[in-house]
């Protein structure tokens, strides 16, 4: 090793207190920045080859009944590439040993394996036996949820009967990557999954022989993608057609792409707050080091080393640090990473969630540390570099002070001594004072987010499930039924309260702008379902007209007192004008809501439901779900507690994790930027504070000066860092804000104290470290050493 | 580049000397401090002979340390030429002093400027690593008495042991002028005396022309020409007809 490298690797021992906290916070925008990075590739690699093996379509529509031979014409639109009839149904499942009823989503299969949109993955077991009516695949998720194995049996309401499926084999398919059923936010692989079955026997049972209810198609490289789905709406139209939609508008694919996109978001986001702080402390860690050690610059430069060696020498001390930070947050980045990946297999079904860390990610983590590196000594070597050699002999030139602005006001009465040295010091530095007050702040808004997300998910779970669904079970018809059916209802066991509801599948249409959704007539007196507006207040079914979400209004473009365009995909699929009557909020899903009268008058039908709610008594449960499994009329049951049960078990579980990783990255910030802020304080003022303590001030009147400045700086960043928490959380609120769900702005008062407690322990922390540092100040030895 | 017309210089011609290392010639320094100005040199002329020992007296702020500082290649003169041989360094861009400094000068301070995070061994290294024919490390703290200290860091080190490996390492890349800045300010008698030892032995050995800057006057009797400065300019030269040892000087 050559003696300069040497006298780096001394150096660096030396400052181990400030090297190893920065060393921390590069590691933490490391671990950040490949943790969410290989997590993105390992996901978005994931998606694009699963979504080409096997096939996913582009073009989605499901209808009412249209005779195979339609489907040729249909091929013959221009873009079509290839193209998919299916009979798809939901039906309501008996799975063993489970008292509640599960939603089978059953899709047909062709009898014989071969080519297919939206192919399947065969994970165990085979393919159906042509002839075997009763043999299906199913989902590999809702196998495991449910504990299935290949040859167990399950029942299903096919058609009205009772008939027993058998498993034969356990599939995945790109259409069900994120396998979730209407409006909720998380998987239930216990009560929902996908069965394939053979044709056949599936259009037998549901009277869709030579016919189908479900497209699936796949678009030439070129094609014109709203045509598409305009021609197929048109030609659909009397066979029911609810509407074809592309894959941004499908399920499975949003939330997966969703949750890419906010992977790459916050993998540029999180790790610029860290690395920039690190850039900070590095350059005055280094600007230090470079003032202490000018006579050393100076022998450098009179024994000949070029300004290039002497900059070098002390770039490499911030490459060092940086880049052993990058290799820490590099490791544990990728075990990150991998357990990450591993945790979305939870959620995503792929046939392999491939962990993904390429080269070039390790390449990005080099070129963004050195980057960091570059930032933090940029300033400091160029002036080591730009100290003739001269004049680095030569003691430096006292720092020129000046009267505070306080002081200049005349307010200096109001501070001691000490008081005004802090000020003035404060005031000597303004860049480093405010980049100080930033970093610590930043440490608190960092704080705040993590616990906004908690916040907002209790808040959702409140409002939506405690204040707008109150019913405890929702049972939907596998079609309409006539009112009187509310009556069966009443009877049926533990049930305290029927509130029907009818919905109706609709494409909502303002100017060029339209929506595929349902209307959902309820009853305007019900208890079981509450509208609220924004401030938590009831809003009133009106007589006629209809509520959209807030969410939806805004997608629509449309105000209260504008009409809207109705065309109804179902039944004489009549057009309609109605008046947009007010807004509504909801935070999962988007929704338009009528009176249920004006419904069934808007539809030109008899008093109809498609459903209702219902309170029931809980000790009856079992009971209910008896029933409601030998009831073939209900396709499918959904209870309000196990969807609040799986939304806090996994959206709560991941937000722990993420909150507490977040908490430890904060207090790093804090204590890598208070104590290196104190200590290079200590050390450029050693002389000062000896002397003050030689002319009689005590130990608790220097700490008070050293560290007051200290305090002062996180005193003033906590109400910045608190503001700034707040805008981070406002922009995550309207980041997070799509049709599938949205992040209400709610920050706890609890949340603002933990973020300031936190940060204040921190701080607090680094100030005992640097008092004890303090305390074995040799007030000889400092006084005799030459500056 | 041609050569500037030389002035012979008071009486200073006649020691015996071959050749000129340095010719300065109207040297004018003013530099900032803060918010002071100070007029360090004005108008010096001066030849400095190979092989020869020169003590540059004077009280502090006199001038000595900027002008030794111009010679070296640390600093250049606000006004004036300074050669070094047939070079002319008061033009010189900043990586031709840096050459200039690297191949031919050997420094020595008050204060040692040791690296403390190195050891005697390293902090010699330092220069040997960057000379072209240097002595060894080794070699060049046993010339100044420090062969069995070598791992020692400065901190482990007397004032004086201190100085001596400064130097060795001013001397391990043989250079051609040795310029020390007040080598025994802050030694004790005796100890200075074997510093100033060493340094004379150099002289004697290696014929390195050297220069002392020092503001006691008594050192002035071991050199072959005594330069008094004051107020940033030469005020005399002396010749010493008979060296004295640095162990017979007194102060």
């Amino acid at each position: 090793m050559k003696a300069l490298d040497r006298k780096l690797w001394r150096d660096l021992l030396h400052l181990r207190g400030q090297v190893i906290a920065i060393i921390l916070i590069v590691a933490c925008g490391i671990t950040g920045l490949v943790t969410l990075m290989s997590a993105y590739d390992s996901l978005k690699l994931s998606q694009a080859t699963y979504y080409s093996q096997y096939r996913f379509a582009d073009v989605f529509v499901s209808l009412k009944r249209a005779p195979e031979a339609i489907a040729l014409q249909l091929a013959e639109i221009s873009g079509v590439s290839q193209l998919q009839t299916r009979v798809v149904v939901d039906v309501t499942l008996d799975i063993p040993d489970r008292h509640e009823p599960a939603t089978g989503r059953i899709i047909s299969i062709p009898e014989q394996p071969q080519p297919m949109l939206n192919d399947l993955f065969l994970r165990e077991g085979r393919y159906i036996e042509a002839g075997r009516r009763d043999e299906v695949l199913i989902s590999e998720a809702f196998a495991n949820a449910n504990h299935l194995t290949l040859g167990d049996r399950v029942g299903a309401v096919i058609n009205g009967r009772w008939q027993t499926l058998q498993i034969v084999g356990l599939a995945l398919s790109p259409e069900y990557v994120y396998e979730i059923r209407g409006t909720d936010l998380v998987p239930d692989n216990q009560r929902f999954g996908v069965i394939w079955m053979g044709r056949e026997a599936l259009a037998a049972a549901f009277d869709m022989q030579g016919a189908f209810n479900d497209l699936t198609l796949s678009l030439t490289p070129h094609a014109n993608a709203p045509e598409v789905l305009f021609q197929l709406d048109q030609s659909l139209e009397r066979y029911g057609g609810l509407g074809a939609y592309d894959r941004d508008q499908q399920l499975s694919h949003r939330f997966l792409t969703d949750e890419i996109d906010q992977l790459q978001v916050t993998a540029v986001f999180l790790p610029s707050i860290f690395l920039g702080i690190a850039a900070f402390l590095l350059n005055i860690v280094l600007s230090r080091i470079i003032s202490t050690q000018r006579d050393q610059i100076a022998v450098l430069k009179a024994f000949g080393y070029s300004n290039s060696a002497v900059g070098l020498h002390y770039f490499k001390l911030v490459l060092g640090v940086t880049l052993l930070g990058a290799a820490i947050g590099t490791g544990l980045g990728l075990w990150f990473g991998s357990s990450i990946t591993q945790y979305y297999t939870n959620f995503f079904q792929f046939p392999i969630l491939r962990y993904e860390a390429g080269a070039g990610l390790i390449l990005t983590t080099l070129g963004v540390s050195l980057g960091a590196a570059l930032l933090g000594a940029f300033t400091a070597v160029r002036r080591a570099i730009a100290l003739p050699p001269a004049e680095a002999m030569r003691p430096e030139a006292p720092p020129q002070f000046r009267p505070t602005l306080i002081e200049r006001w005349g307010l200096q009465r109001l501070f001691p001594a000490s008081g005004r040295i802090i000020l003035r010091n404060l005031e000597r530095k303004p860049i480093q004072a405010l980049l100080s007050v930033l970093g610590i702040a930043l440490a608190i808004a960092i704080l705040m987010v993590g616990r906004y997300m908690g916040d907002a998910v209790l808040y959702i779970i409140d409002v939506q499930f405690r204040q707008v669904q109150r019913e405890d079970v929702t049972l939907v018809f596998n079609e309409p039924r006539p009112a009187r059916a509310r009556y069966a209802l009443n009877h049926l066991p533990g049930v305290l309260q029927a509130e029907p509801f009818r919905s109706v599948a609709a494409r909502l249409r303002y100017e060029h702008r339209t929506h595929r959704t349902g209307l959902m007539g309820l009853e305007p007196q019900g208890e079981l379902r509450h509208l609220v507006d924004r401030q938590l207040r009831p809003v009133q079914l009106p007589p006629s007209g209809v509520l959209l979400t807030a969410t939806l209004g805004r997608m629509l473009g449309v105000e209260p007192g504008d009409r809207l365009t109705v065309e109804v995909l179902e039944g004489d699929r009549s057009i309609h004008q109605v008046e947009v009557m007010g807004l509504v909020d909801e935070f999962i899903g988007v929704a338009a809501y009528m009176d249920i009268q004006a419904l069934n008058q808007l539809m030109r039908e008899g008093q109809t439901i498609s459903g209702a709610y219902l309170a029931v008594d809980r000790h009856a449960l079992d009971h209910l779900y008896e029933q409601v499994k030998n009831t073939p009329a209900i396709a499918s049951m959904a209870m309000r507690q196990t969807t609040i049960d799986q939304f806090e078990d996994t959206i709560a579980a991941s937000l722990g994790i993420f909150t507490g990783v977040l908490v430890i990255f904060a207090c790093v910030i804090a204590f890598g930027v208070v104590y290196n802020a104190a200590r290079i304080a200590l050390s450029e003022r050693g002389r000062e504070l000896a002397t003050l303590r030689i002319i009689g001030f005590s130990r608790g009147e220097i700490a008070l000066i050293l560290l007051g400045e200290q305090a002062l700086l996180t005193l003033v960043a906590i109400p910045v860092g608190l503001a700034i928490g707040l805008g981070l959380a406002a922009l995550l609120a309207s980041t997070y804000d799509s049709e599938l769900y949205r992040l209400p702005f709610v920050v706890n008062r609890a949340t603002y104290l933990f973020a300031a407690g936190v940060v204040l322990i921190a701080t607090v922390l680094s100030g005992w470290l640097i008092r004890r540092q303090l305390n074995q100040l040799d007030l000889i030895a400092v006084l005799k050493t030459r500056e | 580049m041609g050569h500037p017309q030389k002035q012979p210089l008071h009486a200073s011609a006649q020691v015996s000397p071959s050749s000129e290392v340095f010719h300065i010639q109207d040297v004018s320094k003013t530099y900032h401090m803060g918010e002071v100005e100070v007029r360090a040199l004005q108008q010096v002329t001066l030849n400095l002979y190979e092989g020869e020992f020169v003590v540059l007296l004077g009280p502090s702020g006199s001038g000595k340390s900027t002008l030794l500082n111009i010679l070296g290649g640390l600093d250049l003169p606000s006004s004036g030429q300074v050669w070094f041989r047939n070079r002319n360094l008061a033009t010189a861009t900043d990586a031709m002093l840096t050459r200039f400094r690297r191949e031919s000068v050997g420094f020595i301070f008050q204060f040692y400027n040791l690296i403390p995070s190195l050891t005697a061994r390293e902090n010699v290294a330092l220069v040997t690593e960057i000379a072209a024919h240097p002595f060894s490390p080794e070699e060049a703290l046993q010339r100044v008495g420090l062969g069995d200290r070598l791992d020692h860091f400065p901190a482990q080190l007397s004032g004086g042991e201190q100085q001596r490996v400064a130097i060795a390492r001013a001397i391990a890349k043989r250079p051609e002028v040795l310029l020390c800045d007040e080598p025994t300010g802050a030694l004790d008698v005796q100890t200075g005396k074997l510093v100033l030892d060493a340094l004379a032995q150099t002289n004697r050995d290696l014929g390195t022309t050297t220069a002392v800057i020092t503001h006691n006057a008594s050192i002035a009797a071991m050199a072959d020409r005594v330069i008094s400065m004051r107020s940033g300019q030469i005020a005399s030269i002396h010749v010493n007809e008979t060296k004295v040892s640095p162990a017979e000087l007194e102060w």
